[in-house]
């Protein structure tokens, strides 16, 4: 036979196989139906649910106070902004003016959270890709946030530190000086990190040019965070719709206009530093003051709609209250930000192999209990 | 442009338009059914308007009337919102409502969400399937009479 007859005679057939639900890979529980062409992706179709704890269907049934509890097991990486959301929905429903002091303090977690969230996600990109030693470091420097949060909070991962009217507890006594020193410690790490990993050959060939998003994508997916930033969209809710003190502080919203999972890595590293320069602003300028004001125990909304985004260290949270006036909301929708982001999923993993959707998947940064909710 | 520029600017081009009270956090509006698509076009490809961004969409159940989807809408060029409401006929037999996922991409898994746990057929979705739960699965579990003793804990 000739090489022409060879290749009339093979058959190729696409076939499915799972990716997950148990896959390292997943940072959690999702399962992925990948149709494959060789070692081709020709579509990706996400199967959800495995870690669903209809958490909306809970709020229905519990308190206002009892709800924001419950959000930090929704993207457990973000869980201060996610109770900041709640309680900022909850205060602008009964135009409650927290003191300022709260919103400097909830500011600053907000911030030390994101930079925890994006230290993990670093150590862990690394890992996926193949670059063990990333992680070790971003443990270590990710535990001295978690020693600051148990300090003043109690908890090191799902805080539960915003109530509607402020904060539960005033800061720690330690608490500025901690901070200031770990920012003066990570402002030595970061450039660390991209020594060992951003500007590393085999990590930029892994990355460049997979998993392209054009801008009008980002933007129709409804794809938000540093993921749709990465492609120069302009959503970062912290700018457009300040909330807390963001409208005190000077920073840049960080825009790459490239589109591939290297410019998203990029956003998230550079984000760090920004992330760090808030905190510098704010954390000797703390005002003095209650650290939380009086609500009755028992919130009861007025009848009505009431909408809060806020920016979670994956992107826009939304929390959508429909009240009819009783204790517990009548409706309660998360808009997680790792539920938009994963429906793009399927169009920019086509045409790449399954090593690229790994690597895509890290750089689109999945938590997989927001996603499922 | 600004809300009443954005209420006057919608009751001329479509009729049958309800819009919420002044109070509301964002302009809201209830569209009729049938209009929902034009409306839906004219949002997002206006140049005055630019609705580009559906950052949410999300059911209600109005126990016993009728099923609700709520659709939030942003423009990312001149950052205003609209919120536009739109209602099945009954809670029984039509609970269909035309699929906007063609318009907005990103209202393709937002849309099997809301089939899954509430029930709501988008008439024209290209592939709606049961998203969360798995296919065998009896009854919608946002809805307000679903009942599950084995799971749900009423209080």
């Amino acid at each position: 036979m000739t090489t022409t007859d060879v290749n009339q005679e093979l058959k190729t057939q696409e076939y499915l196989i799972n990716m997950g639900p148990q896959h390292p890979a997943a940072h959690g529980v999702l399962r992925l139906i990948l149709t494959i062409d060789g070692e081709i992706i020709r579509k990706v179709d996400p199967d959800l649910g495995y870690i669903h704890r209809s958490i909306e269907k809970m709020c229905e049934r519990d308190t206002y106070k009892q709800i924001v509890h419950l959000t930090d097991r929704l993207d457990y990486l973000s869980s201060h902004i996610n109770n900041e959301a709640v309680c900022l929905a909850v205060e602008n429903a009964l135009e409650i003016e927290v003191p300022e002091r709260v919103k400097y303090i909830r500011t600053i977690m907000a911030e030390l959270t994101r930079l925890a969230s994006h230290q993990l996600w670093w150590g862990v990109m690394g890992m996926d890709i193949g670059a063990l030693t990333a992680f070790m470091y971003a443990f270590r420097d990710r535990e001295m946030i978690n020693d600051i949060m148990e300090e003043t909070v109690g908890a090191r991962l799902t805080m539960n530190y915003s109530v509607p009217g402020g904060v539960m507890f005033d800061i720690h006594p330690d608490f500025q000086r901690k901070v200031k020193e770990f920012i003066k410690h990570f402002r030595k790490a970061l450039p660390e990190y991209n020594t060992l990993l951003s500007e590393n050959i085999i990590f930029k060939k892994r990355l460049k040019g997979i998993g392209y998003i054009s801008k009008e994508d980002a933007v129709a997916y409804g794809v938000s965070g540093p993921s749709a930033r990465g492609s120069g969209v302009s959503c970062d809710v912290r700018k457009i719709h300040p909330y807390s003190a963001y409208d005190k502080v000077e920073f840049n919203e960080v825009l790459i206009e490239g589109g591939d999972s290297y410019d998203r890595y990029m956003v998230r590293m550079k984000e760090m530093e920004e992330s760090m320069n808030i905190i510098d602003q704010l954390i000797d300028n703390i005002p003095e003051g209650d650290y939380q004001v009086k609500t009755s125990a028992l919130i009861k909304l007025p009848k009505g709609e009431f909408y809060q985004k806020v920016e979670t260290a994956r992107g826009e949270l939304g929390v959508f209250i429909v009240s009819d006036g009783k204790k517990s909301p009548y409706r309660l929708k998360f808009r997680s930000p790792g539920f938009s982001n994963l429906s793009i999923l399927d169009k920019i993993s086509r045409g790449h192999k399954i090593a690229d959707l790994v690597a895509i998947m890290s750089s689109l940064d999945f938590v997989i209990p927001d996603i499922d909710r | 442009m600004t809300r009443t520029e954005l209420q006057s600017f919608l009751t001329s081009k479509i009729e049958g338009l309800e819009f919420g009270e002044e109070t509301t956090q964002y302009l809201t509006v209830t569209v009729p059914k049938e209009k929902l698509r034009d409306l839906m076009f004219l949002l997002k490809d206006d140049e005055e308007l630019a609705f580009d961004y559906m950052f949410s969409l999300t059911a209600v159940d109005w126990f016993p009337k009728y099923f609700g989807v709520v659709y939030h809408l942003e423009s990312t060029k001149f950052r205003h919102i609209l919120v536009v409401h739109v209602n099945t006929e009954n809670r029984e037999d039509d609970i269909s409502i035309d699929t906007v996922s063609d318009i907005y991409p990103t209202a393709h898994f937002h849309e099997r969400e809301a089939y899954d746990l509430m029930g709501i057929i988008f008439e024209g979705h290209s592939d709606l399937r049961r998203l969360f739960l798995t296919d065998d699965w009896v009854g919608h579990p946002l809805r307000k009479d679903y009942v599950d003793e084995a799971n749900m804990i009423v209080k």
